[in-house]
């Protein structure tokens, strides 16, 4: 699996020494001035059975991991509880799915730049690991699965 | 009601004529019921005719505005991390598919989220999809009336002490004469929509 093999090297980089949930291909959609919010995207692929429980970000006062889904044709975002991460399999967050909302933002968040983001999992056992990680920021008009730094990543289509 | 007829016509008159002849006379018979789509053939609705908005110039705009062009118009708001981009970035890729055609397409995002989406987010914001994107919005109230008037649901959801919206994601295609056609769902894919603005389009001289 050649995505787990770079999930991981992009997790090694980009996390504490004793995070063991990957972290692979993190990106935050950029905003325009004044736009006050916007979304987070990433793949975990923790290898044991645990559950991303919190987000935080210094960019925005708010961060809550959100659900988006379609009801027929209306678009309804939720905040959720936390998000199952089963043991070996990559969990997407993604347009269309899951992402992490950055809300009350501080400041324009600019291609080009990287956002700091905390990811707080949760084991089986309760114990708590943080993960560190910077997300390129990537235009505002990127589409769902863009081209990303030689990664092959094929999502889905209608 | 217009498709079912159109078929009924066909298998009698694939009985009684040879092909060739048939198929002359299909096109002529079923000329009446238009072009078929990938997107839902909503020609003759009775509700979206028109709108009365604001551009970010502080000028208004209507349907008129637009006589000549075909207009798609899609409802959301600028914090929407997801499926706005996602529909806006759709229109872009439909118009870089219909080439040479692409200025006889504008595109229109119209705002249901006046009180942050300010006329400077909006310019900005549609901007980043496309140089002649347009961004349109009016009053709280009147965002109210205009989104029921054109069936488009939206509702203010609380979160992180702000909120989101919960909206209708569909887009509506309207042909060069302003009249409203087709309501293309959030799923379609940009080919499909590219190649239903062709059709359109040939139905209607530059
Ligand atoms: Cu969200």
């Amino acid at each position: 699996m050649k995505r787990i093999a770079l999930a991981s090297l992009f997790a090694l980089a980009a996390s504490s020494a004793f995070a063991q949930v990957q972290v692979s291909d993190p990106w935050v959609r950029a905003t325009v001035p004044q736009q006050r919010a916007t979304g987070a995207f990433m793949h975990l692929t923790s290898p044991a059975d645990a559950r991303l429980v919190e987000a935080r970000s210094p960019v925005a006062n708010v961060v809550e991991i959100h659900e988006m889904k379609m009801e027929g044709d209306v678009m309804k975002m939720r905040a959720i509880e936390g998000l199952d991460l089963p043991a070996g399999k990559a969990v997407e967050l993604k347009p269309g799915g899951y992402h992490v909302m950055l809300i009350d933002l501080k400041a324009q968040i600019k291609e080009g730049e990287s956002v700091p983001l905390t990811l707080v999992v949760e084991g089986k056992d309760g114990k708590r690991e943080q993960i560190e990680l910077q997300a390129p920021v990537r235009p505002l008009a990127t589409p769902a699965a863009p081209a990303s730094g030689g990664m092959q990543h094929r999502h889905g289509h209608h | 009601m217009r498709i079912p007829m159109c078929a009924a016509r066909r298998a009698h008159r694939f009985i009684a004529l040879p092909a060739v002849l048939c198929a002359t006379l299909l096109l002529a018979a079923c000329g009446q019921a238009g072009p078929s789509f990938h997107s839902t053939d909503i020609s003759g609705a009775a509700f979206g005719q028109d709108f009365r908005l604001l551009d970010p110039d502080g000028r208004q705009r209507s349907l008129a505005d637009f006589r000549g062009r075909a207009v798609i118009i899609f409802f959301g708001f600028t914090q929407c991390p997801d499926v706005c981009p996602t529909a806006l970035i759709r229109a872009a890729e439909v118009k870089q598919r219909l080439g040479a055609e692409a200025d006889r397409l504008q595109v229109v995002f119209i705002t249901l989220d006046p009180e942050r989406d300010t006329p400077e987010v909006l310019r900005e914001y549609t901007a980043a999809f496309g140089a002649d994107f347009l961004g349109l919005y009016t009053t709280v109230d009147e965002t109210r009336t205009l989104a029921d008037e054109f069936r488009i649901f939206y509702r203010k959801v609380p979160t992180g002490g702000s909120y989101t919206m919960d909206h209708t994601a569909t887009s509506y295609v309207y042909d060069p004469e302003g009249r409203l056609r087709l309501a293309v769902l959030h799923a379609q894919d940009a080919e499909s929509v590219a190649a239903d603005l062709q059709t359109l389009l040939q139905s209607f001289s530059r």
